[in-house]
């Protein structure tokens, strides 16, 4: 396909052609059911699925027997969350997150409200990160667990996951993180992180869509209840036969995550960098989210006075996402920058730019050129930049909502 | 989200892009929406001695389905008159451009800034009393 440039890594990624090969023939030959004792077929899918989760293991220092297979990261994190809430609902009911996480995790949160449980959504700092103060000032009594993302999908800061655990531990509160945007990016080693539960996902890590993994900490043992019941697979944490094609893929694409990591990492920020160097020559651009503490494939920005949408249309040529309210259902700009703090007109004016492993520098060059020239076209059409250069604060503005 | 032709077609081309002297009794300015909802619409009219609205111009900041509307709206406006300027609809734009249910307001807001640029005009004409009634939303 010679589709646009795709710059939306963070949304998925393709799989990578080492992956795909390694999956076809267990989708043939191979086809076994890994749970099957009686013949070969079965043995054979059962060594297969046990070398993926080594490989998954070994990419985040974990023991294979701490993996769980799941569907994605989003069975990973109602898995850790609604299964660590429920299993321990007799110490207590009261469960801590931040209003940054994946709907995955607020949602579930939501829910456990339902149920009884008591939840604090911790707003971050302007920067996106965790003010720890407040997080272990949050921390009472009847904490049963806290879920804090390693990696945020959409501004890609990266939460010290090691200090938020240290807290956690020094309470008695289980720590759950979902890592699903941070594997391959960022070096995680579960042997001395003070993670009780992790969820991961296979796709945006070069690996197929509709598998992925749950942590599930051994010593100390982290007990939760099962959400999916039936033959007792997954040492009965998640019941259904295992999807073996699925689970090699994912096992084969975080072993060229682990292989491949800082090479992958080096080449991001190169690229990275020289999308910003491009873009910052625009005025009235802002990053959204800590440059420093992120992880070098994304590049969340806000280009004032021009509504997000209405960019993302005028760049057919480059396949990226926006904060903006127009490109959701509900019509609210992205709830994440929205908890920075920032005006809600720099939320809808926001592209995010996600660069990954088939990313090249002629991309970003077509990316700079097109971006400069589309934002400009739309000054010339926005009333506010108008304004903006006859010196109006639009800050002080009545502004007609509706 | 797929956008119809004419859409793509007024987005790509948008027609009477620009503005007025705001100050020019012959102009009515009509300022629509809101920074934080993520669209403003700011359309002026140039109205004639015979109450006929000479000319229209635009700028928008929203997303392409606003840009759109607020961009043919300028052209239904040139020849009529204030009359039969105030009997535009959202609808009749919504039609046009074949715009999705999440899109309505972007025909919404175009429908409220022509009652505005009006209510501006007739309110420069008659400075001590209101003949229009406010145009709110």
């Amino acid at each position: 396909m010679n589709g646009p440039i795709y710059l939306d890594y963070s949304a998925t990624t393709p799989v990578d052609p080492r992956v795909a090969k390694a999956m076809i023939p267990f989708l043939f030959e191979r086809f076994g059911n890994p749970a099957s004792r009686s013949h070969s077929y079965g043995w054979d899918a059962e060594q297969a699925v046990e070398c993926a989760r080594a490989q998954v293991a070994a990419l985040v220092g974990a023991d294979p027997k701490e993996i769980v297979w799941t569907s994605g990261a989003t069975e990973s994190n109602n898995l850790a969350i609604a299964g660590a809430a429920r299993f321990h609902r007799g110490k207590g009911r009261h469960l801590i997150t931040m209003t940054t996480e994946h709907k995955a995790v607020l949602d579930t949160m939501r829910h456990l409200e339902r149920e009884g449980f008591e939840v604090s959504y911790l707003p971050p700092l302007a920067n996106g990160l965790l003010d720890l103060e407040r997080f272990a000032a949050a921390i009472r009594p009847d904490t049963v667990l806290a879920s804090v993302m390693h990696v945020n999908n959409e501004i890609g800061v990266i939460q010290d996951i090691a200090a938020i655990g240290t807290l956690c531990r020094s309470s008695g509160v289980l720590f759950h993180v979902d890592a699903a945007q941070s594997t391959g990016k960022v070096a995680i080693d579960l042997d001395s992180l003070p993670v009780d539960l992790m969820s991961f996902s296979a796709h945006k890590t070069y690996g197929p869509k509709g598998v992925g993994a749950l942590y599930v900490r051994r010593k100390p043992r982290v007990r939760i209840e099962a959400l999916i019941h039936g033959g007792g697979h997954e040492r009965g944490m998640r019941s259904g036969t295992l999807a073996t094609h699925q689970i090699v893929g994912m096992g084969e694409a975080f072993r060229l995550a682990r292989e491949e990591m800082a090479v992958d990492n080096e080449r991001a920020r190169a690229l990275r960098d020289k999308l910003l160097a491009g873009l910052s020559v625009l005025e009235e651009t802002y990053v959204n989210g800590d440059l420093e503490a992120r992880v070098p494939h994304n590049l969340n920005i806000s280009f004032n006075f021009v509504e997000g949408e209405s960019l993302m249309m005028a760049m057919k040529g480059i396949a990226v996402s926006s904060g903006s309210a127009c490109t959701s259902a509900s019509l609210e700009p992205s709830y994440v920058l929205r908890a920075l703090g920032r005006a809600d007109e720099l939320a809808h004016s926001s592209i995010r730019f996600s660069v990954g492993r088939f990313t090249t520098a002629d991309d970003i060059e077509t990316a700079v050129a097109l971006v400069t020239r589309n934002v400009q076209k739309l000054r010339d059409l926005s009333p506010l930049w108008e304004m903006h250069l006859d010196g109006i604060d639009l800050s002080t503005v009545q502004w007609a909502t509706h | 989200m797929a956008y119809s032709e004419k859409v793509l077609d007024h987005y790509e081309n948008p027609r009477n892009v620009g503005s007025f002297d705001k100050n020019d009794p012959r102009v009515g300015t009509g300022m629509v929406g809101a920074p934080a909802c993520g669209d403003v619409m700011k359309l002026h009219i140039k109205v004639g001695d015979d109450g006929i609205i000479e000319e229209a111009r635009f700028k928008t900041y929203g997303c392409g389905s606003a840009i759109a509307s607020s961009s043919l709206v300028t052209e239904w406006l040139r020849g009529k008159t204030l009359e039969q300027a105030r009997q535009i609809k959202n609808t009749d734009i919504a039609d046009e451009l074949a715009l999705p249910p999440v899109k309505i307001h972007c025909s919404v807001l175009a429908e409220d800034a022509i009652k505005a640029a009006i209510g501006d005009y007739l309110g420069k004409r008659t400075p001590t009393t209101q003949t229009d009634p406010p145009v709110g939303q």
